[in-house]
């Protein structure tokens, strides 16, 4: 079996100011994967990709990539790893341009002008490739941070909000790069917010709260396995559902929704019903509907559902 | 095993030494100008006066400790200056991501600072020749001091940008430490010249060794024998690189 890209095991974060960040966080990352970990605030995803970045300290728990331990042989890990971290900042001494050469040095490779160059133009900055960093605009400096984390060649990719504050045109172009990187056989681990564009990159997804992983799936099973499946059928706004139909359709978690009833099909990690025996069971208790529809959960409503955090949001605010 | 980069502390070397020199006005006109003035104000203010005990021409005495004032003060401004801004700014990760080990990047920094601090010195001495004449004792002397005092200072810098929050905490360091230190460690007088305690307290000074034995090296005299303290300089450097390795390895302050 290949190596895993990294894998991470019993992780745990504790502050100076004793506050736990990683409760003890199991995560694995397949060699070309492009794996989705995902969050609500505070869940403790900038603190991982920090400790595996070197920029803060791990308090107990092992990590290896590509095989190699990776608070042992930190040199080794960080030649082939390359982090976009959440907070945007430069020197203010250089240009971009002069940014990618001289992190290039850093990681020990001699600058690949041409691959810089290369850098530039996908990422839309070879304009601005001399002007000093303070010139750049917000959605700039996030994308020079990408070129930046590229510019040794990484086999692995860890982004941390790579998108926020980049506008969709650009926002797009840069995953089309991030994909052809990705066929090309990097690994890329990536956290956003933009949960749909989550669910349309990534075939695998780790989802983290409090410090721990309450999901890790690949998107496919967690898309057909997790997430909910239901079936809406509208009768109209005078619709009720009496006490004996709802008692006849309970294998089916019936809801009342505006003009009409929801009922569950499969999914939540329940069997899957099936289309036609929950519409039969239907018809012959509520007569046919105007209206069928099939609604599916998407990875955002999957992702309350288990952080949880829209809910919270709401109670906090 | 961790392998070695040394393309990369190279590269660290270069972008530190760009950094000053960028700002040359101020990291290395601008010390040679205050040297300068102090010269052209401690001319009229002493006329030709020669140093008792030491029977030199008193401009003659203060030049090289000018010099290596100026040389302490601007290996530490470097190296304390480029880890703070750099934790301010936030900038100080990319430093911490990369595959640096400690040593690489300690000795990245001091030879940075190094080379500021001799060519300040440079600067100062091209500045005073016009003026004064400069004579040379020993330039083994010279090199030796002045790079274990610039080698001290880049790791004392090191230390304070570890330590620091904030600029001010710098400044702090800087104006409350290192200046009066500096000033009081023989650049401006002879220690003989002192009332004997405070003869006795400046034994105690590390900048008075240093100052004596870079001096030494140019007029051939001095309050200490600079062959025989050599020993203490360079095992105060030694100490002061090790404890810059050992907090940059544990990430005191700068990992949390």
């Amino acid at each position: 079996m290949n190596e895993a890209a990294l894998q991470v095991l019993g992780l745990r974060k504790v502050y100076a100011n004793g506050k736990t960040a990683l409760a003890g966080v199991d995560l694995q990352v397949a060699q070309g994967a492009f794996h989705a970990l995902l969050g609500p605030n505070g869940a403790g995803k900038s603190t991982l990709i920090n400790i595996l970045a070197d920029t803060v300290r791990p308090t107990s728990g092992l990590a290896k990539m590509l095989g190699r331990d990776v608070f042992r042989e930190r040199s080794w890990c960080k030649r082939h790893l390359g982090v976009v971290p959440q907070e945007v900042a430069f020197d203010p001494f250089f240009s971009p341009v002069e940014i990618l050469r001289i992190t290039s040095g850093l990681f020990g490779c001699r600058p690949d002008e041409s691959w810089i160059r290369e850098l530039l133009e996908r990422l839309g900055l070879a304009e601005h490739a001399y002007k000093n960093t303070r010139q750049l605009s917000g959605g700039m400096r996030r994308r020079l941070l990408v070129a930046q984390a590229l510019v040794h060649r990484p086999a692995l990719v860890v982004l941390d909000e790579p998108t926020a504050g980049v506008d969709v045109e650009l926002r797009r172009s840069l995953w089309s790069f991030m994909r052809e990187l990705n066929r090309s056989g990097t690994t890329i681990l990536l956290t956003t917010h933009y949960l749909e564009e989550a669910e349309q990159l990534c075939d695998h997804v780790t989802i983290i709260d409090g410090g721990q992983v309450v999901a890790d799936r690949s998107m496919r099973e967690l898309m057909e396995v997790v997430a909910g499946r239901y079936l809406f059928l509208g009768y109209g706004d005078a619709f009720e559902l009496s006490e004996a139909d709802a008692r006849a359709l309970s294998a089916f978690r019936p809801r009342v929704m505006s003009g009409g009833v929801c009922l569950h099909l499969g999914g939540q990690g329940g069997e899957d019903l099936g289309f036609h025996r929950v519409y039969e069971a239907a018809v012959s208790r509520l007569g046919i509907p105007r209206k069928v529809e099939i609604r599916q959960e998407d990875l955002e409503d999957v992702f309350i559902r288990l952080t949880g955090h829209a809910r919270k949001e709401k109670s906090t605010s | 095993m961790n392998s070695l980069n040394p393309y990369g502390a190279w590269t660290l070397f270069l972008r530190e030494t760009r950094r000053f020199l960028k700002v040359h006005m101020q990291t290395v006109v601008a010390p040679a100008l205050t040297a300068l003035l102090y010269v052209l104000i401690f001319r009229y203010a002493m006329g030709s006066r020669t140093v008792p005990g030491l029977g030199v021409d008193y401009l003659t005495f203060l030049i090289p400790g000018l010099v290596m004032m100026a040389m302490l003060q601007n290996a530490f401004a470097n190296t304390s200056s480029s880890i703070i801004v750099g934790k301010v700014m936030n900038v100080h990760i990319y430093l911490l991501m990369a595959p640096l080990s400690a040593m690489e990047i300690i000795l990245a920094l001091v030879a940075s600072a190094v080379v500021r601090a001799f060519i300040v010195a440079a600067a100062i001495l091209a500045a005073l020749w016009a003026f004064v004449d400069i004579p040379l004792s020993s330039i083994s002397l010279v090199m030796l001091y002045g790079l274990c005092g610039s080698m001290l200072m880049a790791g004392l810098g090191i230390i304070a940008g570890i330590w620091a929050e904030k600029f001010d905490d710098i400044a702090l360091i800087s104006n409350f430490v290192i200046m009066p230190l500096t000033f009081l460690s023989g650049v401006f007088y002879s220690v003989a010249q002192l009332p004997p305690f405070w003869q006795q307290v400046n034994r105690y000074n590390p900048f008075f060794y240093l100052i004596d034995g870079f001096r030494h090296g140019f007029v051939g005299v001095g309050d200490t024998d600079p062959y025989a303290s050599i020993d203490l300089v360079a095992g105060a450097t030694g100490l002061c690189m090790l404890a810059c390795w050992l907090l940059w390895r544990m990430g005191w302050r700068m990992k949390p």
